[in-house]
C-alpha cells in the first residue's frame, strides 16, 4: 500500500529536472515534500500516476509499477487517488457541485441524489457551503484550491498527492485544510503526499518530510529529525537564509 | 563557414524529425481515440451537445456562404454562356458546382475556422491550465471524454450542414435565375435535371463527411499538442486553422480523382 518512486529521472529537453529522485512513502502515513521553487516538486507528484512518465527510473503504486500498467488498470488505480492541483485545475465549464462530483459519476450505483449529498459534504468539509452553484471563473484563487481538494477527496481515495493545498490561503482557512489533512490520514488511514511551503504545516501534518533539492531527496526523516539536521543546505532552507545554501556542496 | 553551409541541412533534418513525430503523435490519438468508442458511458451524455454546437450554431454561416455563391454561380454562368450556349445550362451549372464543389467545400473551410478552431482553443486551454490532467486523475479517458463526442458530432452533423448549404445554394441560383436573368423558373429546373444525378448528392455527403472528421480531428490534435499558456492556445488555434483548410483541399482533389468517373 505504500508508494515508491526509486531512481526516478525526468528531463523536459535540455533541463533536467529530476536526476535520480528516490522516495518511499509508507502506507497510513503523511508525508511533506519542500523545496524551493521550480525544484522540480510538482513533477515529481506527478509521476506518481502517471501524469508524466520518467525518462529513468520505476514508480510503485500498491505493489503494481506503474509504468506497466494498461490504460484500464491506470484508471483503475488512479481511482484509487486523488490529486490536489497546485492551480486546482476546475473544469471551468461546470459549476463547483458539478466539477466535485466528477470522480463520483464514475462509480457505479451511485445515483444523483447520493452523489449530490456527498458532494455537499465535502464542500462543507472545505468550508464551502453554498458555493455549488457557482462556476469557477467566480471563485476566488482560495476558493478554487478548496474546491479542487473537495473534488479530490469525494470518492474517499486511499492515496491522497496534495499540490501546495494551503498556498495562498489565510491562516485560519489553512489550518482548516491542515486539519482536514490529519482527519483523513486518522479517520481514514489515508496515504498522503503534500507538497507545501509552508513549514509550520509541514511539522504539524506529517509523519516524514523529505526535501527536493537538486533534482534529488536532499533529506528525509520525522519532523524531529527535520528539526535537528546540521545540513547545512536544509537548514538554509527551513530557516529561510540563501547565504547557507549557496555556501553548501 | 562549416556551420553555415550544414544549417539548412539541419533545419530539413529537424523539420523531417518534427513532423515524423507530429504523424506519430496523430496516429496515437488517432488510436486512442478509436479504442475511447467502446467508453459510451463517458462520450455518450456529451454527444448531442456537441451535435448541437458543431451542427446547429453552424447553420446560419452555411447559409450565409451558400445563398451568396448560389446567387454569384448563376450571374457568372449566364455571363459565360451567353450566345453560345443554351441558357438553362445555367442551371446545370449551379446544381452542379454547388452539389459537387463549392457545397461542400466552402462550408467545410468556413467550418475550420468556426468549429475546428473553437475546438482547439478549447481543449488547448483544458490542456495549458491541467484541466486535461485533472480529467485523467479522475479516470476520465480524454479521449473518450473530449475527442469522440466532437469527432462523432462533425461526422455526423457536416453532412447535414452541407446538404442544407447546397440546397440554399440552388435555390439562390434559382432566384436569380429568375429574377436577374429573366429566365423561366422551368427553363433553369430543365438545366438542373438534365445532368443531374442521385449519385452527386452522395459524393457531396461523403465529402463532408470527410471534412467533418478533419476539422474535428485537426482541432482536438493541436488542442491536445497545446503547450505554453495563453500564446500557445493562440498558436495551437491557428495551425489547427490552416491544416484542416490544407488536408479539406488535399481531400477534395482525392475525392474527384477516385470517385468521380
Ligand atoms: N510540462 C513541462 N514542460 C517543460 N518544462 C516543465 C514542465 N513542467 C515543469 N517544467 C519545468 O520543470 C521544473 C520544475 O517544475 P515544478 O512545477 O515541478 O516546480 P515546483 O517544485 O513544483 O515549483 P513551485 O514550488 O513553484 O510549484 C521547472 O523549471 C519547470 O519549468
Ligand atoms: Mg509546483
Amino acid at each position: 500500500m505504500s508508494i515508491r518512486l526509486i531512481d526516478v529521472h525526468k528531463a523536459f529537453g535540455p533541463k533536467q529536472v529530476l536526476k535520480g529522485f528516490s522516495l518511499e512513502i509508507r502506507e497510513g502515513q503523511t508525508l511533506s515534500i519542500i523545496g524551493g521553487s521550480g525544484v522540480g516538486k510538482s513533477v515529481a507528484l506527478k509521476h506518481v500516476i502517471r501524469l508524466l512518465e520518467p525518462d529513468q527510473g520505476e514508480i510503485w503504486v500498491d505493489g503494481r509499477n506503474v509504468a506497466t500498467l494498461s490504460r484500464e488498470e491506470l484508471y483503475e488505480l488512479r481511482r484509487e487517488v486523488g490529486y490536489v492541483f497546485q492551480f486546482a485545475a476546475l473544469f471551468d465549464s461546470m459549476t463547483v457541485h458539478d466539477n466535485v462530483g466528477m470522480g463520483l459519476k464514475r462509480i457505479p450505483g451511485w445515483t444523483r441524489g447520493r452523489i449530490s449529498e456527498r458532494v455537499e459534504e465535502c464542500l462543507h468539509l472545505v468550508d464551502l457551503d453554498g458555493y455549488g452553484e457557482r462556476f469557477p471563473a467566480e471563485l476566488s484563487g482560495g476558493q478554487r484550491k478548496r474546491a479542487g481538494l473537495a473534488r479530490a477527496i469525494a470518492t474517499a481515495p486511499k492515496y491522497l498527492l496534495y499540490d501546495e493545498p494551503t498556498t495562498g490561503l489565510d491562516p485560519v482557512t489553512s489550518a482548516v485544510i491542515n486539519e482536514l489533512i490529519m482527519r483523513m490520514r486518522r479517520e481514514l488511514e489515508v496515504t498522503g503526499v503534500v507538497i507545501t511551503h509552508d513549514m509550520e504545516s509541514a511539522f504539524r501534518i506529517s509523519d516524514r518530510i523529505a526535501m527536493l533539492h537538486d533534482g534529488r531527496i536532499r533529506f528525509e526523516g520525522t519532523p524531529d529529525q527535520l528539526r535537528e539536521t546540521q545540513d547545512p543546505v536544509v537548514r538554509g532552507f527551513i530557516e529561510g537564509r540563501p547565504d547557507l545554501l549557496e555556501v553548501a556542496p | 563557414m562549416r556551420v553555415s553551409l550544414l544549417r539548412p541541412v539541419e533545419a530539413v533534418g529537424g523539420a523531417v524529425l518534427s513532423s515524423v513525430a507530429t504523424v506519430g503523435r496523430a496516429g496515437y490519438l488517432a488510436v486512442g481515440a478509436v479504442r475511447a468508442l467502446r467508453k459510451g458511458s463517458i462520450w455518450g451524455p456529451h454527444l448531442l451537445a456537441q451535435m448541437a454546437k458543431i451542427g446547429v450554431d453552424s447553420v446560419p454561416i452555411a447559409i450565409f456562404i451558400a445563398l451568396f455563391t448560389g446567387v454569384v454561380l448563376a450571374l457568372q454562368a449566364s455571363y459565360t454562356f451567353t450566345g453560345a450556349v443554351p441558357l438553362y445550362f445555367v442551371g446545370t451549372l449551379v446544381g452542379k458546382t454547388m452539389v459537387l464543389e463549392l457545397g461542400p467545400v466552402l462550408t467545410g473551410l468556413a467550418l475550420s475556422g468556426r468549429v475546428g478552431a473553437n475546438i482547439a482553443a478549447e481543449i488547448g486551454t483544458m490542456r495549458v491550465t491541467e484541466q486535461v490532467d485533472a480529467l485523467e486523475t479522475l479516470a476520465y479517458d480524454p479521449n473518450a471524454y473530449l475527442v469522440v463526442p466532437r469527432v462523432l458530432a462533425g461526422a455526423l452533423m457536416f453532412p447535414i450542414v452541407v446538404l442544407l448549404a447546397d440546397a440554399v445554394g440552388v435555390l439562390a441560383g434559382w432566384l436569380t435565375s429568375m429574377y436577374l436573368l429573366d429566365m423561366s423558373s422551368q427553363t433553369f429546373l430543365k438545366g438542373l435535371r438534365l445532368f443531374f444525378q442521385p449519385w452527386d448528392v452522395w459524393f457531396s455527403v461523403i465529402k463532408s463527411v470527410s471534412f467533418g472528421l478533419t476539422v474535428t480531428s485537426v482541432g482536438c490534435f493541436f488542442g491536445f499538442s497545446t503547450s505554453g499558456g495563453a500564446e500557445g492556445v493562440g498558436k495551437s488555434t491557428t495551425r489547427s486553422v490552416v491544416v484542416s483548410s490544407m488536408i479539406i483541399l488535399v481531400l477534395d482533389a482525392f475525392w474527384a480523382a477516385t470517385l468521380l468517373k
